[in-house]
């Protein structure tokens, strides 16, 4: 997709206009924040398993090149094709050929981000092969033709109503209408349609939550098991993945899906964990003939070893979405392409460019929660702070805020001016505000005094009150 | 393909000043060495953890004393949920030799879209989440796990291990290596998309039910 990140502030604007949509984030965040703590609660051991997760994680970067050719070796060992994709121009093109090569119509898919990343459902689209999305929160995206606007409750913008109307526009022939208002009937809607598309696909394509080298298997973590069903039914079965997605061994994968479940849902696992190990094998009464590995770069190998290193250690659980307050009063869509919240706003830089993806540090309060919260202990605010350096540096930065900031500098590296500056703006100030003590309105600070009022200085400065209380 | 090979792995060197190689001892030993991570503890039997955990996930459980009850738990169940006796068998040796009442449809074979129920066999049970693992093979069509509407599944109870450690610890004794899909079953399907209200059966099963059998001895 498109981004259109640079636009950050109007997306926000217009979100926190969007009465529905407010609605929707105000049920959403409470839910996630309030199941992943009593989650924690019940599990004395996941401080050390967060230690002992994060060490998996740096261990497996610091190795990284070992452990790919580990996993690629092993895949192919298991009957399996691994594709090496650097781009997401190369990634779609080899999901094509794998489609062409097997005469492929349908394609059905399991929920993947790294799909979204690389747009694989316009590249197949473009040529002529129908995707339907089967995990529901997907498929409901899709059908109203909107991008996920949470890494793993992508329709979480949606409310029962809306959905309702969409699947009633979509799926019912006039005269024929089952009725579509409760949460059960909605589900049952969206099996009904789906299942006949398991059964129709030729092609299944899913995500990874994490890739053994040990065994060369892809794991994927599912609730519905539509995953499962897009992997097994289907002739074909791909996996899109990323680099950093690969862990030594089945042991190192237990420790990381104990945090991963825990800090997404509040769950302690998903009601399916599932190893996929090579294509189907020779007595077996079902599975793909064909098992497929893409493995994409998109950016991430640049990242190892340098100032954002320690994303790469992200396992996509979304707690840093749900305990951010930017991300829960505009929800995911401001943020204007796949990754939103905090993650998403160290990640969209980096992968579609500092110019486009400029707003999205700024968007930050750098309250720290998203780090405290994150089971992978990534210093978000760090890396956030590091793109706004990086920002400033490269003179991104818009004119305004350049010249505010050059002004500033030049009286704070003036003690004496600054100090005079400040006390005679703070008197400027009091008496402004009439003794008030708050301004309703003022002048070049609207942006402020909209919404609410701007508090007047109170007395003398910082550094004059220290003065005086210095004296004996 | 292989420029893009060629080029990651470079960068990738570059960055971190190794040079690869997938057998490389300390990651061959790394990768065989399967040292567990921090290990949960509870307090109860694995028996008791396991059927609390399977619970609390929304699975129900039958016990049978020996392999001898699996036709009367089978029968109960589907009475209790007005099911028709038809039922999608696992072709697993367990599941081989029982006779089924009169009238009734069984089939050995991979699920089709318009089974109802589907009956298999877990490889061993998971105590700490109440999790079943399935393991693909002719004896366990995958798609019995995930096609029909109620999923029936025979645990023998001394297949409960405590942990997923432990199941991998079995299957690499018992099997050597992984087959294609091995599958960890905690509860039936469930969504939470619409509203974040939890709705059981998705895609998936909407019911899960274990057999849980006491005595591994078959009649």
């Amino acid at each position: 997709m498109k981004p259109t990140s640079h636009a950050f502030s109007d997306n926000a604007r217009r979100a926190l206009n969007d009465a529905t949509l407010q609605q929707a984030l105000a049920k959403a965040g409470v839910g996630f924040v309030d199941k992943r703590r009593a989650a924690l609660s019940e599990l004395p051991e996941f401080d050390a398993l967060r230690e002992a997760g994060r060490a998996i994680k740096d261990h497996t970067l610091a190795n990284l090149d070992h452990y790919l050719l580990r996993f690629e070796q092993q895949l192919v060992t298991s009957g399996g094709q691994l594709h090496w994709a650097d781009t997401p121009d190369e990634a779609c093109a080899a999901v094509l050929d794998i489609c062409r090569k097997a005469g492929a119509r349908m394609v059905a898919k399991g929920k993947s981000m790294v799909g979204e990343e690389i747009a694989v459902n316009d590249a197949l689209e473009a040529a002529g092969l129908e995707v339907v999305e089967t995990d529901l929160g997907e498929y409901i995206i899709q059908v109203a033709h909107e991008p996920p606007s949470h890494i793993i409750a992508p329709a979480v913008h949606k409310t029962r109503a809306q959905i309702a109307r969409l699947f009633e526009d979509l799926h019912h022939q006039p005269g024929l209408t089952r009725p579509l208002e409760t949460v059960p009937q909605i589900v049952d809607e969206a099996r009904q349609v789906l299942r006949e598309k398991f059964l129709a696909a030729d092609v299944g394509i899913t995500g990874a939550n994490f890739l053994i080298a040990e065994t060369g298997s892809t794991v994927i973590v599912t609730n519905e098991g539509n995953g499962d069903l897009s992997a097994t039914l289907p002739r074909v079965h791909i996996v899109l993945a990323s680099i950093e997605k690969v862990v030594p061994n089945l042991e190192d994968a237990s420790v990381l899906l104990r945090l991963l479940a825990r800090s997404a849902t509040g769950q302690e696992i998903t009601s399916y964990t599932t190893f996929f190990t090579g294509p189907r094998r020779r007595a077996d009464a079902d599975g793909p003939e064909q098992f497929h590995v893409v493995l994409v770069d998109n950016g991430r190998s640049r990242m190892l070893g340098g100032a954002f290193h320690e994303m790469l250690r992200c396992i996509r659980c979304g707690a840093c979405l749900n305990h951010c307050p930017v991300y829960s009063a505009v929800g995911g869509h401001a943020y204007g392409w796949v990754y939103p919240g905090p993650m998403g706003a160290v990640l969209t830089p980096l992968m579609v460019g500092l110019d486009e993806g400029r707003p999205l540090p700024n968007a930050s309060t750098l309250c720290g929660r998203c780090e405290e919260v994150c089971p992978m202990s990534i210093p978000l605010p760090k890396l956030l702070r590091e793109l706004r350096r990086q920002e400033f540096a490269r003179g991104l930065h818009p004119p305004r805020s350049r010249w505010a900031l050059a002004a500033w500098a030049f009286f704070a590296r003036r003690p004496q001016l600054y100090r005079w500056a400040t006390r005679l703006g703070t008197r400027l100030l009091n008496r402004l505000s009439g003794g008030r003590g708050r301004f309703r309105s003022l002048p070049f600070a609207q942006a402020w005094t909209t919404a609410r009022d701007l508090p007047a200085p109170q007395g003398d400065t910082f550094m004059a009150q220290w003065q005086r209380r210095k004296q004996p | 393909m292989s420029d893009s090979r060629a080029a990651i792995l470079g960068r990738i060197l570059q960055a971190l000043g190794h040079a690869a190689r997938a057998d490389a001892p300390d990651v061959l030993q790394r990768v065989n060495g399967h040292a567990r991570g921090p290990q949960p503890q509870w307090a109860e039997a694995d028996r008791e953890r396991f059927l609390a955990k399977l619970a609390k996930a929304a699975g129900t459980h039958a016990t049978i004393a020996s392999h001898a009850g699996i036709v009367h738990a089978v029968t109960d169940y589907l009475a209790a949920q007005y099911l028709p006796q038809r039922v999608c068998v696992a072709p697993h040796p367990l599941l081989a030799d029982i006779v089924w009442p009169e009238g009734w449809q069984v089939e050995s074979r991979r699920a089709r879209g318009d089974d109802r129920i589907g009956f298999a066999v877990a490889f061993c049970g998971i105590a700490e989440t109440g999790s079943l693992m399935l393991l693909s093979g002719p004896e366990s069509p995958t798609s019995l796990n995930f096609l029909p509407d109620d999923f029936l599944c025979l645990l023998p109870e001394d297949r409960i291990v405590p942990r997923m450690e432990d199941a991998w610890a079995l299957l690499r004794a018992e099997r050597g290596s992984l087959p294609r899909a091995t599958n960890i079953i905690t509860g039936p399907s469930r969504t939470a998309d619409v509203e974040q209200t939890i709705q059981l059966g998705a895609h998936g099963p909407r019911r899960l039910h274990v057999l849980l059998m006491e005595s591994a001895a078959q009649a």
